[in-house]
């Protein structure tokens, strides 16, 4: 059974106004255990609506969904208790802090669950380390630290609740390059430990190439497309038709191909390199494990 | 949810109420506000209600934006009409213990929820038609005189301006920090008084916080743009009256006079 599947997923903003606009049309899919998504789509397309539906902070229009085949609304009293397994990580998610200390700010949502003093201290210095923060910073005031790290709190905050699904939307946005490196991997690594589904909402292909399974385009209002990441960024003409476009190495590898190369699809730089180097007689790659 | 509130909306249109001169727009509208307290019995009334109806069918805008901008009031209406039926002399109508209504109480309770429903109505057909910098540039000139006494005018318009720019911006701002704490599990609908008090926490701070952070960026970027103040600031739009700003003027006077007159000629109704 799929973890989180939705069937015929609508969502109309101002509905019986003249602001009317349908900006999730009749979405269905289904997400399994363990998936690490790409969700992209150019702005306005309807992606933020979407995940916002899937932890029940936007109630849908019509339709279903799912989490692990129980329809989230089928009490709406009890909608809380979804958003602790389905956790998300808003857009400039740094704006929420309000805590005196850093540890007490992300110790919100899980006492916001009802664990003890203690359990929720134990969580927030874990999801602490997931997003690298130092120890000492835990006990500084939010408000004191520099943009990264205030981001890094944020975070932290909802992996600290111990999602089965964690929906970050633009975790990367406004960040120095390193910084975003940083943050994509330890993103990816909390998910190879922790082994839970990730929702990546991104305008960075390349951040989606490195780390996603499987991608979902959404294009004005409906998905479009949901297939495993090569499959999706094979398809440049359709993406670019769509507002988007596929990393700059899949295009280059992709233009070789064409002028008779014997390369295949890549998504990374590191992937290009293995199929590049030998072609050119160089051997292996330096630091290829 | 909180985007759906009509607060001081501009809606652009192009009827004659769009066009007329902010100042004049908004003189009337006190005038007229003023005249739905003068009317005290049923006929000068009956003309105030009719008028307000007219202005809000001239300025063109669907009726249910206006009712939408009564929602707000309408415990504070129901409320104090409510009240005020059991207030008053008169005719006993209906006894209830030591409650009783009387006809005097039934007219003011009219009365009130009347002027209270026209007045919303007027403020809001002028919020409604006139641009929030309209209405800032001709509070700034209706202000003038007061220049003698030392008041900073222009500076206090461009407060308001800058005010009400931000409403909407602001009012976005708390949606949003309220998704976001809703996500962690915050808990906004239930729990007593003092719960609810203590759920605001976590999103005044931060709104607190980025309000501020926006106040900063917005002196900047004003003082880059080398603003110092109203002192020989000159206008991109200079507002003018017109011929039909005149005959408006004029002809709202002549019906003020007639809801004198009706009051003098007819009983009051209410004191």
């Amino acid at each position: 059974m799929a973890l989180i599947e939705t069937k015929d997923l609508t969502y109309i903003y101002g509905e019986g106004t003249p602001f009317r606009k349908v900006a999730v049309d009749s979405v269905s899919l289904k997400i399994e255990k363990g998936e690490f998504i790409g969700v992209i789509g150019h702005t306005g397309s309807g992606k933020s609506t979407l995940i916002q539906t899937l932890n029940g902070l936007l109630r849908p229009t019509s339709g279903q969904i799912l989490l692990d085949g129980r329809d989230i609304w089928e009490d709406p009293k009890k909608i809380r208790s979804v958003r602790f397994r389905v956790g998300m990580v808003f857009q400039y998610p740094e704006y929420q802090l309000f805590e005196e200390t850093v540890l007490k700010d992300i110790c919100f949502g899980p006492k916001n669950m009802g664990l003890s003093d203690e359990e929720a201290e134990q969580r927030a210095r874990k999801a602490a380390e997931f997003v690298g923060l130092a120890p000492e910073l835990l006990e500084k005031s939010p408000f004191d630290l520099s943009g990264g790290q205030k981001r890094r709190v944020a975070i932290a905050g909802v992996i600290a609740m111990d999602p089965d699904v964690l929906i970050l939307d633009e975790p990367t946005a406004g960040l120095d390059p390193q910084g975003r490196d940083v943050l994509l991997a330890q993103i990816s690594g909390y998910h190879k430990v922790r082994e839970n589904t990730i929702l990546l909402v991104s305008h960075s292909m390349e951040d989606i190439a490195r780390t996603a399974d499987r991608i979902l385009v959404m294009n004005d209002s409906k998905a479009v497309m949901f297939e495993d990441t090569k499959t999706v960024f094979s398809r440049d003409t359709q993406l670019e038709a769509m507002g988007l476009r596929v990393p700059e190495i899949t295009k280059i590898m992709a233009s070789l191909k064409e002028k008779g190369w014997p390369v295949d699809t890549a998504l990374t730089m590191e992937e290009a390199l293995r199929q590049l180097m030998p072609l050119l007689g160089k051997g292996g790659v330096p630091g290829d494990s | 949810m909180i985007r759906d509130v009509a607060l001081g909306q501009y809606i652009p249109g192009k009827s004659g109420i769009h066009r007329m001169d902010p100042r004049v727009k908004i003189s009337l509208t006190f005038l007229f506000i003023i005249f739905l307290f003068v009317g005290s019995n049923y006929a000068s009334m009956g003309v105030m209600t009719v008028l307000v109806a007219g202005i809000l069918l001239a300025t063109g805008i669907p009726l249910r934006q206006y009712f939408k901008s009564l929602k707000a009031v309408l415990f504070v209406v129901i409320f104090t009409s409510v009240l005020n039926l059991f207030y008053g002399s008169g005719q006993v109508l209906v006894q209830w213990g030591v409650m009783q209504i009387t006809e005097g109480g039934v007219n003011r309770a009219v009365f009130i929820a009347l002027r209270i429903v026209c007045l919303m109505l007027l403020s809001a057909a002028l919020t409604f038609t006139t641009s929030p910098t309209e209405l800032t540039d001709a509070i700034e000139r209706l202000l003038k005189p007061l220049k003698i006494f030392h008041v900073k005018v222009h500076e206090i318009a461009m407060m308001m301006t800058i005010a009400l720019r931000f409403v909407p911006t602001l009012l976005e701002e708390t949606d949003k920090i309220m998704s976001a704490q809703k996500a962690r599990g915050a808990d906004l609908e239930s729990g007593g008084l003092m719960q609810r008090v203590k759920a605001l926490i976590p999103i005044l701070i931060p709104l607190f916080v980025s309000a501020f952070r926006r106040a900063y960026d917005l002196a900047m970027a004003m003082e880059c743009r080398c603003y110092h103040g109203g002192e020989g600031r000159t206008r991109m739009k200079v507002l003018k009256a017109k011929k039909s700003d005149a005959v408006a003027v004029i002809g709202a006077l002549l019906l003020c006079a007639g809801v004198i007159l009706l009051n003098i000629f007819l009983p009051g109704t209410v004191r």
